[in-house]
């Protein structure tokens, strides 16, 4: 059996860290979204905001729980897969990760049972406190996962002594040269990806006319985020681009698909990079354009990607089509976000069905452009696990096997499966259920346990009887 | 520059880390364990109810453990994890599938069954993991020069199977004197008959595991009977707790099978550490070895000094707020 454990292993850890980032990307923009639900609910009194922060706390606790469950195993990724690179660098990752479960726990511990279970128990000021201290909770949980990618992207304030890392400036290694880049661009994508699932989930109500009046002051508002957020990614984007042809210039080039290092570099829109024979087979681009977008000048020289040798170059086409994937999507919100200004200009963007279910089927584009990007970065990393300085290959658990590897590959996979789709089916089921009181006596009985999920009544499955005997119990 | 000993201190955190989990994870997998065992399915609602509320807060521990040890003692991270691949996948597995059914079971009728046997295996496939992982730890790793060196499977030996189901045993022993304090009626009477039996089991597997120890390990064998005769204190703390336990069962005290199942854990778990000690990484490696730098110790220590009593005291506020019997037929759903 010929099996590469280094190619299991990659595809491994991508996959667990791809399905374990659909839930946080969306919880950390929800819970600001939340917040402010709270804040509108305590400044006005309107009863339509109450509605609507309990319903997105209920959808929240169930995607939240899902997170929590899918990200225990990144903890033992670590170890399992990549012993000679957490040995080596967990002088540094090993605080910062740490820190990150620390902070999650402190918020989990102190502020996510009131926001959850406390609606009616503490006064209103403190239960909008809690869901700000939630809001900022995820923020700065994510602080620290990006610190940690972002050093391994642009590694800083360390020494290597023996084979291993040791910090000597923590300032330098935490706030390294891509983090702040990298941090506020995740931060507007949590928020685009909030918005576009509420103003989506929203809009999917609107069509069946139920709770018309919180949902239209719900779409309302995201169309107005979306439509500032939207254009301010592809400027925050631009910047990160910048900084990472700074810092990681073979990167950008597999971007671009640029081969060579040349001036009136033109921007590809389609090209089948061949890796094999270094150039493209085939290319539709605009004239000069990445020159003028990287450098902003024609004249101005854009890295290729024979610069480093074949065996230090990342695989091109994946980051090429991933980039151009991700932008793409970039563009339709910023369309998308437009034609809601558009409508709401002609009076018409609450009672357009068209433009409605196009914001339900926008609900996924923000996921598969986070996704994209994701891929971007890290396949564009590739070969190097801390850039520059230490290899995947070298970053391996010696001890692995190809068929180790595998085996635990499909047992994820498996494990995966089932949890999401039990979950995004239960969650369909929360969403469809919209913003129905929960019998008062029902959610007395369910305020025993403190757990995210159960912050949802929702039934798991169709059971009449379930739903009649909870109403009279 | 620093003035007291890191790698004690943190020996001492993730030493604390390690039994609150093995403790608190333990009674709630043990039911889970007994899940199937059960006499009806209204007992197996008390079951659950028992611990629902407070499991995940359980589960903590484990997690914060994991993070610590990268943290902390890197060595024990690097060597433990690829030397326990399979185990450890298994174990994940048979958590989340066990989390999840948390969750579903009570908000399912007609799926029910699914949920019990999701939350029966997986407590019970965990649970073997982390038992096959001390005999394991008792056996040593292959590793030369800071990098595991051993095969797949070479933690799954006749000994780790049987620690493996020694701690079946054992979390359910920890289960049945839990449900003892927590239920009432003909659930309760039911914890009563078994826990006699689990006990004997589990120092059936204790007393194997004794004799067998010396011969799987020669430094046990050299501590356990030429220096330190203070270690004996442990077992015979472990014997005097089983007897104890023995008698209030009989006795039909609710209280007191519980803490001495309890104490029955931490004698033994001290006795292990003492068996050991300062190895972390058996057989070469000790705490020194398989230290951080120290400004890293440092600099996590200042974060979970601070978090440790927020989570201590939040997990004694829940356990208050959740005191007292489980009735039949009330509780979360």
């Amino acid at each position: 059996m010929d099996l590469d454990p280094l190619l299991l292993s990659r595809l491994q850890f991508a996959f667990v860290v791809s399905f374990h980032a659909i839930f946080p990307v969306f919880t950390i923009g929800l819970a600001s979204y939340i917040a402010v639900l709270h804040g509108l609910f305590y400044k006005t009194e309107n009863p339509a905001w109450d509605r609507l922060a309990l319903f997105w706390t209920k959808v929240f606790a169930v995607v939240f729980g899902m997170g929590v469950v899918s990200g225990i195993v990144m903890s033992f990724q670590f170890g399992t897969n990549w012993s000679n690179f957490s040995y080596a660098t967990a002088n540094f990752l090993g605080p910062v990760l740490s820190y990150e479960v620390v902070t999650a726990f402190f918020l989990e511990a102190a502020f996510l049972g009131v926001l959850l279970f406390g609606r009616n128990k503490v006064p209103e000021g403190v239960h909008l406190f809690a869901a700000i201290m939630v809001a900022i909770g995820t923020f700065i949980s994510s602080f620290w996962i990006l610190s940690a990618n972002s050093w391994m992207q642009t590694p800083a304030g360390f020494d290597v002594i023996d084979g291993r890392f040791h910090i000597v400036s923590w300032m330098d290694a935490i706030f390294n040269p891509s983090f702040w880049y990298r941090f506020t661009h995740m931060a507007l994508a949590s928020f685009l990806t909030g918005g576009f699932v509420v103003a989506g989930v929203s809009a999917w109500f609107l069509l069946r006319k139920r709770d018309v009046e919180a949902n239209k002051k719900a779409l309302s508002m995201c169309l107005w985020l979306l439509l500032i957020l939207a254009p301010a990614q592809a400027v925050v984007g631009d910047f990160h681009g910048l900084n990472t042809l700074e810092h990681q210039p073979t990167k950008v080039a597999a971007m671009e698909g640029n081969w060579e290092t040349s001036t009136h570099v033109p921007l590809l829109l389609f090209a089948i990079p061949d890796q094999e024979n270094q150039r493209n087979l085939f290319e539709i681009g605009i004239p000069n354009l990445a020159s003028i977008v990287l450098t902003h000048s024609a004249e101005g020289e854009v890295p290729g990607i024979n610069a480093v040798p074949e065996d230090e170059q990342p695989p091109v086409a994946i980051v090429f089509w991933s980039f151009r994937i991700m932008v793409g999507l970039g563009f339709l919100m910023i369309g998308v976000a437009l034609a809601g200004l558009f409508l709401r200009r002609k009076g018409r963007v609450y009672d357009s069905p068209l433009f409605h279910k196009v914001l339900v089927g926008m609900i996924v584009s923000p996921f598969v452009a986070v996704l994209a990007g994701w891929i971007v970065t890290e396949a564009g990393r590739a070969p190097w696990l801390v850039y520059g300085v230490m290899s995947h290959a070298e970053g391996l658990t010696p001890s692995l096997t190809g068929g180790m590897a595998l085996f635990t590959l499909i047992g994820y996979i498996g494990v995966y499966s089932v949890v999401f789709l039990v979950g995004l089916y239960y969650l369909t089921r929360v969403v469809r259920d919209g913003m129905l009181e929960a019998p008062a006596d029902i959610e007395g009985e369910v305020e025993r346990a403190k757990r995210p999920l159960s912050a949802a009544h929702t039934p798991f499955d169709d059971d009449k009887d379930n739903h009649i005997e909870g109403a009279n119990a | 520059m620093i003035p007291f000993d890191l790698a004690i201190i943190w020996a001492g955190i993730i030493g604390f880390g390690i039994i609150m989990y093995v403790l608190m994870d333990g009674f709630d997998l043990g039911l889970g364990i007994l899940y199937p065992f059960a006499p009806d399915e209204e007992s197996r609602d008390v079951m659950m109810n028992s611990v629902a509320p407070v499991w995940d807060g359980n589960e903590t521990w484990l997690v914060l453990g994991g993070a610590g040890l990268l943290g902390a003692f890197p060595l024990v991270y690097s060597v433990f994890l690829p030397a326990l691949y399979i185990g450890v996948f298994l174990m994940l597995a048979g958590l989340i599938f066990r989390g999840i059914s948390f969750e579903f079971r009570f908000k399912s009728k007609k799926n029910r069954h699914w949920w019990n046997r999701a939350f029966c295996w997986g407590s019970a496939v965990a649970t073997f993991a982390q038992g096959a992982v001390v005999g394991a730890y008792i056996q040593g790793f292959a590793v030369e020069d800071f990098v595991y060196v051993g095969g797949p499977l070479d933690w799954l030996t006749p000994f780790t199977v049987l620690t493996g189901l020694g701690m079946m045993a054992g979390y359910s022993l920890l289960g049945a004197t839990w449900l003892i304090l927590k239920s009432e009626g003909h659930v309760q009477q039911w914890a009563y008959r078994i826990t006699p039996k689990l006990l004997l089991a589990v120092l059936g597997v204790f007393a194997i595991v004794s004799l067998w120890t010396p011969l799987v390990s020669l430094d046990v064998r050299e501590r356990w009977l030429s220096q330190l005769h203070l270690i004996w204190v442990f077992p015979i703390l472990a014997m005097v707790c089983s007897a104890i336990l023995y008698r209030s069962v009989k006795r039909q005290q609710e209280g007191q099978p519980f803490f001495m199942a309890l104490g029955l854990f931490i004698f033994t778990y001290l006795g292990l550490i003492a068996s050991k000690w300062p190895v972390i990484v058996p057989p070469d490696y000790t705490i020194w070895d398989a230290s951080s730098a120290p400004e890293s110790q440092l600099f996590l220590l200042i974060g979970v000094l601070f978090v440790i009593p927020i989570v201590l005291a939040y997990t004694i506020w829940t356990y208050w707020v959740f005191r007292g019997k489980v009735k039949v037929g009330e509780g979360y759903h």
